[in-house]
């Protein structure tokens, strides 16, 4: 479609309606003198409805608008790694050059780099057919990342002509096809479109974050979907970060939408400095931040969670497992009630528009491990934070989140004021992924991984409802055994799913150490069950020598050690 | 410039003009009265069939024959080094008798969002002399920390200790306070007034004050008025300033007001779906930038009507702060000043801005045990509601005990009482030994060994 001239008619905060213009859905507009860019959300009559993504002060009507004819696109290339872009991809610090350290308005960057030159390394040579998807060479972009060069997903299938290999720019032709297409290093591809791939293949690996609640209780499989609702103040954030920093993926996609400036600022100073516990190197090396803060445009924030995933699927699509994180999805969903609200459009629940539903549903599904056109396996996980009013998980955003994601991870602010953290409250909490994963486990750590999980959660529900009597008769009154069983349920809370995010060692937890505590807790059960039949009282083991340095022992270094010596000097001063 | 006569409807703070020349989204309005006086506005929305403008001074006295006139620019406030000293209207008028302020900037007061990539992380440390803050909800320089309060609280007494006292350790750096009231009573801001005057705190302060008898409307410009002038006084002077914003809940009902006049689809209780947005770009306003010595510290102060944390207000501030300072009534019963409930305050940057060579090494380690200890003492006094203090074993009975002292004695302090941050930790590890040693699992041994009295005497002894 040509590019199409109008004008302005009416401005009323984000939203602007242009008249005499050209235009379909989602086309990417330039409105007014300035340039801003904007998007078509609705078409009224002679009326152009466009959602701007800056704000419009100061803009009249009868200015012009300008119809680009595309849809709002992504850049995908070498040059996304270690970025951190507005929600329509345009990066922060060309920004930052270009009008200082406020952000001002109409001002065009690209995604990537166009200047940069890369290492281009062909994987095929002269003569060999190649079809949509596939990978034709590599680029080394990061210390941790290769970055794959993809044939676009829409290029017609070919014989390669020619094929170079050297420095260039994303703007460079790569190779040529025999019929003359040129190949280059980045494509386009418009946000809310999902990426195509072959297959969609079954959850049956876990993403492994080191957080001991989510691996051991709540687990999530890579390729999955999962929601931390909570109350402010709860951890959502801090969650966020760790999952970022630790999740064993290959590449992490952070979204910060309409969230705080600082949030971004820490992740920004942090994540150079933190090192990858399987690369050995900066976690800076494979992440790649979309921050429209709150005090952003608000059309833009409503953009930035499909810039994201576009991300994502274009790494998930090289054969990566990719993390996604959007903080929070709570301001997304405000986002589109108020361009909705300024569509007069009939509201739904509270305000939010009636295709909340289909919307939430439509981001989390683009998440998924899959067979990639180019024959690999590759996956996106996305984990989705949610802000609710009050804390009240009956809102419209929360119950349409958890009518499709597969891990509930509810946060508490009861638990998260006692500074219990992760404030996840594991009465309430699920994943639909334990029984798909269940193989997983004991193949990969221990064949009695489920039975040690399935123990300590039983232990932990058994403490819910003796907590109850517990309220009404005082805990002197229950029997012995089962204040020993109270116990050992405060152990596992407080040695195993309080975890420090940050303590450099217990940041993140090695699965193979979630084993070794999770076993360890279990022989203390043993022992003091046992010592209980020897005739000990329940005071004697509570107030057991040793029983601090056992809890304590998570903080070591070298944990086995501490931790075994603490159960030696329990056994022997219990005398079992 | 051309007048227009073309009123058409007046509905709440809004009036509708129709048959002008195009006019910008933002653009500054002036309607002249029939009695010859001059009301100043905004556009809110505009085509070329109609103009909506919102009057900041309300729209008593308004009829079709008034004249309105755009400016053809955005609502902008002069800024000068010598607003310092100097008391201004809700809208930025000198109202102090003094000469009006020469401009050496005119500043946009709607300010631009800080580019997170040129934000530097807040963590420098003030200490603020109140124990429940420095100790268990640290303040860094460029943080954004609202005190909770409800009506009849003490929450001025506090903001005004804090203005007082709040310093970084070890340095004496320009640094002022810019005070933002909002239909707060006379009263109320008579005794912030007189504290300012009588600690000489006035000759770095500008005051902005839009008090309950002035227009309601303008209350939605007050504090983007304030923030103007902070920014510029941070940014172009490198002064550190301390913005107060009290009562940003008749902020919000403002906002509440223009959105019903406009018939926009409410969202929770009646405010409009965008209150979190337009909260953000008074809250984001804080912070401090690379490159600039200057820093912009805010203290938001409001009241959760009938004491409900849900209530929108308060829930969507705590969603764009850097945590919250609640207060409580049944403290404030008590006797205890400042009646700070520490169980749900938080500063989600203290963890930055606490530790060794910036508070001291203990700090993180002391703050959980205090947090984890005190919440087991306030869950137990609802047992002991239920089966009294006798049912309870005697390490419950050290964790209630410890609790009350905790609020007696750490909390509760004098208003002018100003403790260094050694003080209130080494109170702090005072109430802690009241604990047996073995209860102190969050901290580790050898900071026990460093602090906690009882090592402290073996070692002098």
């Amino acid at each position: 479609m040509e590019v199409s001239v109008g004008e302005i008619f009416r401005i009323s905060g984000p939203l602007v309606v242009a008249e005499r213009l050209k235009a379909r859905m989602y086309d990417l507009c330039k409105v007014g003198e300035e340039n801003l860019m904007g998007e078509v959300v609705g078409l009224a009559g002679e009326k152009v409805l466009i959602q701007v993504y800056e704000d419009t002060s100061g803009v009249k009507p009868g200015e012009k608008v300008v119809n680009t004819g595309m849809p709002l696109s992504v850049d995908l290339g070498p040059g996304l790694i270690g970025n951190i872009y507005d929600g329509v991809q345009r990066p922060l610090p060309v920004l930052k050059e270009v009008s200082g350290d406020f952000i001002s308005r109409g001002i065009e960057a690209s995604g990537i780099d166009k200047k940069k030159k890369w290492e281009f390394q062909p994987l095929i040579k002269k003569g060999d057919e190649i079809k949509a998807g596939q990978i034709i060479g590599k680029v080394q972009e990061t210390e941790v990342v290769v970055h794959r060069i993809l044939v676009p997903p829409t290029a017609r299938s070919g014989r390669i002509k020619e094929i170079y290999s050297g420095s260039f720019t994303v703007d460079e032709t790569i190779a040529v096809l025999e019929d003359g297409t040129e190949l280059k290093m980045a494509h386009k591809w418009p946000v809310r479109i999902p990426r195509p791939y072959i297959e969609k293949l079954p959850p049956i690996v876990p993403l492994i974050t080191g957080q001991r609640i989510f691996d051991t209780f709540f687990p999530i499989a890579k390729g999955g979907t999962a929601a931390i609702p909570g109350p402010f103040g709860s951890g959502k954030t801090v969650m966020q970060h760790q999952l970022a920093k630790w999740s064993d993926a290959n590449i992490v996609v952070y979204i910060g939408c309409g969230e705080r400036g600082n949030e971004m600022t820490e992740v920004l100073e942090e994540f150079p400095e933190l090192i990858d516990p399987r690369t050995g190197k900066p976690l800076m090396l494979r992440t790649v931040l979309v921050a429209n803060t709150s005090n952003m445009p608000v059309a833009a924030r409503e953009a930035s969670v499909y810039t994201g995933i576009t991300i994502a699927e274009y790494f998930r699509d090289m054969g990566y497992d990719v993390a996604l994180q959007a903080d929070s999805t709570s301001r997304w969903a405000e986002a589109m009630r108020e361009i909705s609200g300024r569509l007069e459009e009939m509201p739904g629940e509270e305000g939010y528009p009636a295709y909340l539903a289909s919307r939430l549903a439509e981001f989390y599904e683009r998440a998924g491990r899959v067979r990639a056109l180019c024959g690999e396996i590759g996956s996106v996980s996305v984990v989705g934070a949610v802000s609710p009013p009050g804390g009240d998980f009956s809102e419209p955003v929360t119950q349409n989140t958890l009518r499709i994601v597969k891990s509930f991870w509810g946060l508490d602010a009861k638990l998260a004021g006692r500074r219990h953290f992760p404030a996840i409250n594991w009465l309430i909490s699920y994943s639909l992924y334990t029984g798909t994963l269940a193989e997983w486990y004991e193949k990969n750590i221990a064949p009695d991984w489920n039975e040690l999980r399935i123990w300590a959660m039983s232990v932990l529900q058994e403490e819910a409802t003796l907590q109850e009597i517990v309220m009404l008769v005082g805990s002197d009154a229950l029997p012995e055994s089962q204040r020993v069983l109270l116990l050992v349920a405060r152990i596992i809370r407080e040695f195993y799913l309080a975890q420090h995010a940050y303590h450099e060692v217990d940041s993140y937890c090695d699965i193979r150490k979630q084993y070794d505590m999770l076993r360890a807790i279990k022989m203390l059960n043993g022992l003091f069950y046992k010592a209980l039949e020897v005739g000990k009282t329940y005071d004697e083991i509570e107030k057991v020598e040793g029983f601090d340095e056992f809890m304590r022992s998570k903080l070591e270094a070298d944990y086995k050690t501490a931790m075994s010596k603490a159960i030696e000097k329990i056994k022997a001063n219990l005398g079992v | 410039m051309e007048e227009y006569k073309t009123i058409t409807q007046v509905a709440g703070p809004l009036v509708f003009v129709e048959k002008t020349k195009p006019v910008a989204y933002g653009e500054l309005v002036q309607v002249t009265l029939p009695d010859g006086s001059v009301r100043k506005g905004q556009v809110l929305d505009t085509s070329k069939n109609i103009v909506v403008v919102q009057m900041f001074e309300g729209t008593r006295g308004v009829d079709k024959t008034c004249s309105v006139r755009f400016t053809g620019d955005i609502v902008k406030l002069s800024c000068s080094k010598d607003m310092l000293g100097r008391i201004l209207s809700g809208s930025g008028e000198p109202i102090d008798g003094g000469p009006p302020i020469i401009p050496e900037e005119r500043i946009p007061i709607v300010g631009s969002a800080i580019n997170p990539y040129a934000r530097k992380y807040p963590r420098e440390f003030i200490q603020t002399g109140i124990s429940a803050i420095d100790g268990m909800n640290t303040l860094v320089r460029g943080q954004k920390l609202p005190i909770f309060s409800g009506s009849g609280l003490p929450h001025n007494d506090i903001a005004l200790q804090i203005a007082r006292q709040a310093k970084v350790r070890g340095q004496a750096e320009e640094f002022a306070v810019i005070f933002a009231a909002m239909g707060i009573t006379y009263e109320e801001a008579y005794q912030f007034m007189k504290e300012f005057e009588r600690t000489g705190a006035l000759e770095r302060a500008v005051v902005f004050l839009n008090l309950a008898k002035d227009p309601a409307i303008e209350r939605l410009i007050t504090p983007r008025m304030a923030l103007t002038a902070a920014e510029f006084l941070a940014y172009t002077y490198d002064y550190h300033i301390l913005v107060i914003l009290t009562d940003m809940t008749n902020y919000c009902e403002s906002l509440r007001e223009i959105s019903a006049a406009r018939e926009e689809v409410p969202g929770r209780r009646g405010y409009p779906g965008y209150m979190y947005t337009d909260l953000a770009t008074i809250y984001e306003r804080a912070g401090r930038i690379h490159g600039r010595k200057g820093t912009i510290t805010q203290f938001p102060i409001l009241t959760m009507p009938a004491d409900d944390i849900t209530h929108p207000i308060p829930d969507l501030t705590g969603y764009i702060t850097e945590g919250q300072i609640v207060l409580s009534r049944e403290l404030h019963a008590k006797g205890i000043y400042p009646p700070i409930n520490v169980l749900p305050s938080l500063s989600r940057l203290m963890k930055e801005g606490i530790g060794p060579g910036m508070t001291r090494d203990d700090h993180r380690q002391w703050n959980d045990q205090m947090y984890a200890a005190y919440a087991e003492g306030v869950d137990l006094r609802g047992l002991v509601a239920i089966v009294g203090e006798e049912a309870l074993s005697e390490r419950d009975r050290l964790f209630l005990k410890f609790a009350d002292e905790f609020e007696r004695r750490f909390v509760n302090q004098g208003k002018y009482e100003d403790r260094d941050i050694d003080q209130t930790l080494d109170l702090g590890w005072e109430l802690l030994s009241m604990l047996p040693e073995r209860e102190l699992t969050k901290i580790e041994k050898k900071y026990i060994e460093k602090y906690h009295p009882a090592y402290k005497k073996r070692a002098s002894s």
